[in-house]
């Protein structure tokens, strides 16, 4: 790994280099008085010092509709492979974690190349933390900070950013930072001290268990009372997957062209909160009551995703579902803490 | 486009074509198929596997492999329920549909070997145990005795007629049918499937017992067989549930832990006893 600092100035400069080469650049910028991720005009837009993105970075890496193949008659069908070079800019540690965690889920068992095309054609910066959002609780889940996924790491050290390179494709792009100097003693101690900060700081709901615990407490819990208490509430609206950075569960849809013969299979993102997420022929549906979806996705997120990732688990405390449920009922952490409350979990 | 990760072979969602080679209705809802790689292909598959169906357009559904690897080409059966499966009623021997696959787990036809064997099928469930049933009696030294209990709704929705008259006149197999509404042309059994399973009692609790049919069945059938003591780990299920990928990646099929594409859909009884949902 190759550490140096940039001054904000020269960093402007970079990022205007970025922009002019070939590669699609994505960064976070205003949109009222919200942030998102979207195509970067100019390095002004850029604000690596946003609270929180109303949609996570996997619209870019699993995007909301994506086609998987084209096809013609008599059932010919090709494959899409659609990546092409992106810079994805100002990525938080809590949402890398939930990309890495897809990484593995995509890559493991049967290999989705789909997904593997597009993520290897792009290259993250990520950035600490600087503001924290209303409702973030990273610190709880451990992801505060993050160790790896990114191709370059940005720390905020006030006039300038501490910069890790950490792939070859993040040393590649040093290049375009010729100022860049080693940094020093006292800039480490800055970056440090940020993320450390920040592994306190990001936490505005504290779970008060370990997160290694959840797949236990969950066990323990599936017949409780907070489950109907909490979705008697629930529209089903599915908002809580959207926003959601580890939710990657997908449809599948065709769509034909004007020859009526030719056209594009493709893949759309789908929410398990969703009525019909479950539902079969003879309209069965496997998860008819809203309880059952609303406990599902957080079995998911503390227990089922987990025993795939090695015990990780698929909740990167950003908080985003807690902003977007209007029945003020999605937090984990309020779900998880009730549980706690009623259990002993040894 | 980067050709060193993207090979077309290793595609996961690439459906192959295939061509139909024969086809008849089997009662008035459900179609059988008999299909061909195109290309001279066979696929790999074992009993109990199912495929993704496609057809270019319209979309994919999980169909379970009713034919067994000792013999050649696929066998399908295909209830019409809604878009994609009432195209497929509409193609004709000849005409191509898109396969991939194969997917999920198997019937324990290792495991079964030397054992009796009982089958207790519920209406269209027939189609994925016919593949297990047809693999035992292809290699019928290898196995015990073979007991197949089969409940239909009503006498029109029997399948495979001629097959089941096949097997009645074997004395290597015991087969009992059943249908839920008497008939005028039917003397045989009446009453749901369960009905049936008073008749071979003393035979169940040494057997490996193979069940599939329709969600609401499998309650009654597995309180029937715990009366009787049937071990949980001898007693193996088909759960059908949404599917979308077919490879573990899409989350429709899940029930708590499991992915049904991937560890199912066929179970053992013991593994999901205490799982909620499954059953
Ligand atoms: C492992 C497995 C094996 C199966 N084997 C067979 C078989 O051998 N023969 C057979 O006829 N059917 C089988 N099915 C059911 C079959 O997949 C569905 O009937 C089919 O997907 C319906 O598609 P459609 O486009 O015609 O219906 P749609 O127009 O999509 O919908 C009609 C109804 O079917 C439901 N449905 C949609 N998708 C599915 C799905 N993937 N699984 C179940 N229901 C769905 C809808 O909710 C709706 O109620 C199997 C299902 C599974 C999971
Ligand atoms: S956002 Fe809230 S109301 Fe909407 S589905 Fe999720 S929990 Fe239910
Ligand atoms: S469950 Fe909520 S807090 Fe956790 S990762 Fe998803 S959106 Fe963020
Ligand atoms: S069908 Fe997609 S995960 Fe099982």
């Amino acid at each position: 790994m190759s550490v140096s600092t940039v001054s904000k100035d020269q960093f402007k400069q970079f990022v205007e280099a970025l922009i002019r080469s070939d590669q699609r650049v994505v960064g976070v910028q205003q949109r009222n008085d919200r942030f998102v991720f979207d195509d970067l005009a100019t390095a002004d837009a850029l604000r690596l010092d946003y609270d929180v993105t109303i949609l996570s970075p996997r619209k870019y890496i699993l995007p909301q509709k994506e086609p998987l193949l084209q096809f013609a008659a008599g059932e010919s069908y090709t494959p899409v492979h659609e990546g092409a070079p992106m810079v994805l800019l100002g990525v938080h540690p809590y949402d890398m974690a939930s990309i890495n965690q897809m990484d593995q889920l995509f890559s493991q068992d049967e290999y989705d190349s789909h997904y593997m095309n597009r993520r290897q054609h792009i290259t993250v910066i990520a950035c600490d933390v600087v503001t924290p959002s209303e409702n973030v609780f990273a610190a709880s889940m451990g992801t505060a900070t993050v160790e790896k996924g990114y191709d370059m790491l940005l720390t905020d050290i006030g006039d300038a950013y501490v910069v890790q390179a950490a792939t070859d494709k993040g040393k590649a792009l040093t290049n375009l930072m010729p100022q860049a100097r080693p940094a020093s003693e006292a800039d480490l101690d800055k970056c440090r001290a940020v993320q450390e900060q920040n592994q306190q700081k990001l936490n505005q709901h504290v779970l008060e268990c370990k997160p290694s615990y959840l797949p236990k407490l969950l066990e323990k819990n599936y017949e409780h009372p907070v489950w109907e208490e909490k979705a008697r509430l629930c529209y089903s609206c599915g908002s809580c997957n959207q926003v959601c950075p580890t939710c990657y569960c997908f449809d599948v849809q065709d769509e034909v062209n004007w020859d009526l013969k030719s056209g594009t299979r493709y893949r759309a993102w789908d929410g398990c909160l969703l009525e019909d997420f479950a539902t079969v022929a003879g309209d069965h549906n496997f998860r008819k009551n809203r309880s059952d979806r609303f406990r599902h996705r957080l079995y998911r997120k503390g227990k089922y995703v987990p025993g795939k990732i090695d015990g990780q688990i698929a909740c990167v405390g950003c908080g985003r579902c807690i902003t977007a449920c209007t029945s003020n009922i999605a937090n984990p952490v309020d779900v998880y803490n009730q549980l706690m409350k009623r259990t002993d979990i040894g | 486009m980067c050709e060193c990760c993207v090979s077309n072979e290793k595609d996961i969602y690439l459906p192959q074509p295939a061509t139909i080679t024969k086809r008849r209705m089997l009662n008035g809802t459900e179609l059988f198929l008999h299909l061909e790689l195109d290309g001279g292909k066979e696929l790999e598959y074992m009993p109990g596997q199912f495929v993704e169906v496609s057809l270019a357009g319209i979309g994919e559904a999980p169909i379970s492999i009713s034919s067994s690897p000792t013999q050649k080409g696929l066998e399908l059966v295909i209830r019409n329920v809604g878009t994609l499966t009432r195209a497929i009623h509409k193609l004709q021997v000849g005409d191509k549909l898109g396969v991939r696959g194969p997917y999920g787990s198997t019937y324990p036809v290792e495991q079964a070997k030397g054992k009796d064997l009982v089958f207790i099928c519920g209406g269209i469930g027939l189609v994925p145990q016919r593949s297990f049933i047809r693999y035992v009696l292809d290699h019928r030294d290898s196995y015990g005795k073979v007991t197949v209990l089969i409940g239909t709704k009503c006498f029109e929705m029997r399948l495979f007629r001629e097959e089941l008259a096949m097997w009645e006149e074997r004395r290597d197999m015991r087969v009992m049918e059943t249908i839920d509404e008497a008939h005028d042309c039917w003397s045989g059994n009446v009453g749901v499937v369960t009905t049936l399973i008073p008749k071979i009692e003393k035979d169940l609790p040494g057997s490996l017992v193979s069940i599939c049919g329709p969600p609401v069945m499998y309650k009654f059938v597995l309180m029937a067989l715990a009366e009787v003591d049937v071990p949980q780990d001898s007693t193996f299920v088909n759960l059908e549930r949404k599917m979308k990928c077919g490879v573990g990646k899409c989350g429709h099929c899940q029930i708590n832990q499991y992915y049904v594409c991937q560890e199912g859909p066929v179970f053992r009884y013991s593994d999901l006893a205490h799982v909620p949902e499954a059953i």
